[in-house]
């Protein structure tokens, strides 16, 4: 049923450091290959070797530029990895016309029934997040599970029951956890670094959060403001007089 | 949005269809015998092949009756429940027309308000969705409407009525347009809110994730459409609405030049039905810089 459960009381989800975040893609590819060997129908390359490679993946990783409002901050690159949100009010699972769209109850998780979806695209127009692509050889909607069969798995040792991509990366940019929990690690790490939705203007309620990139440094330019013109001026000795040599001819 | 051939040909043909059903149910013109017939086919053919047109979009058409369950949610499923709705009930006011020359007045005007009901179904499809502002307002419904309206009256030889609601029609239409081209600066997304940068400064897109084509950027970030879209607008309504609405009112009560008329409306409802998905910007392309 595509009518959305009543609000869990576990929200599992993600938290990811845009701080801490590199860039190097092992979630994108951890994801691809945890993908592709058990839930559901295998994430399909097409032409992966010819011209016109097409893939579907469940995150993507963006960069972005970032130019801070206050004057002589530098600019600054931000990666950004893009998957599901797992929405509290997820307009994906309301479009749905088949059922197959849905959220669970118990921990909030929003999955395709891979069996019953017709592949008419509809969920993938509603997310504002471009959180689901099409599967270009089964013909129906993937999307990030949570590695639904990696968290609740008691065949994996306890620390492989997390998501694929947070056990992937290395630069510890993923966290895992209840959001509802406000005791929970994830919970904490949100209030404590000012964790935030993405467009909350869409009025989806994510789950996951984001987690801002911390300032950089800055030059030390209040305290000593470098005399440009003097640094390409040598007043005296050898230089001075080679520069007013030159200056005169 | 990618305009899909399938889809401009379903909501064209299906609200034509639907139109005339319209007409047909609440018994204006009231036909029977042979000349029923044909505008019963007719009305019928053209929703049906629309309908049909709409699984040509689906990776597992086989699969399409499970779209009749998720009625209480989604629209796209309302749409599909109150057309078989619309097409049953309407069968035995339209079989007594024809072959007993005995319509059933009260089902077909039931079955006539349900056609229209059916296309607003239709128009709320994309109304309802919210990552595309340009949809997601009051003002896509009665395009639709509209359009279904004036189409099925010129097929049914309500030429009066044509006429007006073919006017009605430029109107919402251009209606449509003029709000439409505000609405995604009104939604208030942009690259700064899609990844929550925006409130540390000015966000760009530095580099994309993938230097390749994918599902999004084919389905929800074409653009190649939009290059005449001036152009076509103008097109579309010239089409759509003033050729025809002159057309009847120089020669009023000509059956003849109402056929030329409907099929300029046609070319001209094709036309906008184009730009209704080429000119529709989703927020998904914000994560793509464009």
């Amino acid at each position: 049923m595509t009518a959305l459960p009543p609000p869990p009381k576990r929200k599992l989800g993600l938290v990811i450091d845009l701080d801490t975040c590199v860039g190097c893609h092992a979630c994108v590819t951890s994801c691809k290959e945890w993908n592709s060997q058990g839930y559901g129908a295998p994430l399909a390359d097409v032409d992966a070797y010819g011209d016109n490679p097409l893939g579907s993946f469940l995150n993507r990783v963006h960069a972005f530029e970032v130019t801070p409002a206050e004057p002589e901050a530098p600019p600054q690159i931000v990666h950004f990895p893009r998957s599901c949100l797992h929405c509290d009010d997820a307009p994906c699972v309301t479009v749905c016309p088949t059922g197959a769209s849905y959220k669970r109850a118990d921990d909030g998780i929003v999955l395709v029934n891979e069996d019953i979806c017709i592949g008419c695209g509809l969920c993938a127009w509603a997310c504002p997040y471009g959180a689901r692509e099409m599967d270009p050889a089964e013909q129906v909607m993937k999307k990030c599970t949570l590695c639904v069969d990696r968290i609740y798995n008691d065949a994996l040792p306890e620390e492989d029951r997390v998501p694929a991509c947070v056990k992937a990366c290395p630069a510890g940019a993923r966290h895992f956890g209840d959001i509802a929990d406000p005791d929970s690690a994830v919970s904490k790490l949100v209030a404590e670094r000012g964790g935030f939705d993405l467009m909350p203007e869409q009025g989806t309620k994510p789950v996951n959060k984001y987690l801002p990139p911390r300032p950089k440094d800055r030059l030390a330019t209040q305290a000593a403001p470098m005399n440009r013109d003097a640094a390409v001026r040598p007043e005296g000795g050898f230089l001075g007089w080679l520069d007013r040599a030159l200056e005169r001819l | 949005m990618h305009p899909a051939p399938s889809l401009i040909v379903f909501t064209t043909l299906s609200g034509l269809g639907f139109g005339l059903l319209f007409w047909l149910g609440i018994g204006l013109p009231e036909k029977t015998g042979f000349m029923a017939f044909v505008l019963y086919a007719l009305g019928y053919g053209l929703a049906c092949a629309g309908l049909l047109a709409s699984t040509f979009h689906l990776g597992h058409p086989e699969r399409a009756l499970r779209a009749f369950t998720q009625w209480r949610t989604s629209w796209l499923s309302r749409e599909a429940v109150l057309a078989v709705a619309t097409l049953l009930l309407m069968a035995p006011h339209a079989a007594g027309a024809v072959f007993l020359s005995t319509p059933l007045p009260v089902l077909g005007a039931i079955a006539g308000i349900l056609s229209l009901v059916t296309v607003v179904a239709t128009a709320m499809i994309y109304a309802s969705i919210r990552a595309v502002p340009r949809w997601h307002h009051w003002s896509v419904p009665p395009v639709f409407l509209t359009a279904a309206l004036a189409g099925g009256a010129l097929l049914a030889g309500n030429l009066l009525w044509a006429g007006l609601l073919l006017i009605l029609f430029g109107a919402a239409l251009a209606l449509h347009w003029a709000i439409g081209d505000t609405r995604f600066a009104a939604a208030g997304s942009n690259a700064g809110t899609a990844t929550g940068l925006g409130r540390i400064g000015k966000v760009r897109l530095f580099e994309p994730p993938h230097s390749g084509d994918n599902y999004l950027l084919r389905e929800m970030v074409h653009r190649v459409g939009r290059k005449h879209a001036g152009r076509l607008r103008v097109l579309a309504l010239l089409l759509g609405a003033v050729l025809p609405a002159i057309l009847l009112m120089l020669l009023p009560g000509s059956y003849w030049l109402a056929g030329v008329a409907a099929a300029l409306h046609l070319a001209g409802v094709l036309a906008s039905r184009w730009l209704f998905y080429a000119q529709a910007e989703h927020v998904v392309g914000l994560y793509y810089g464009r």
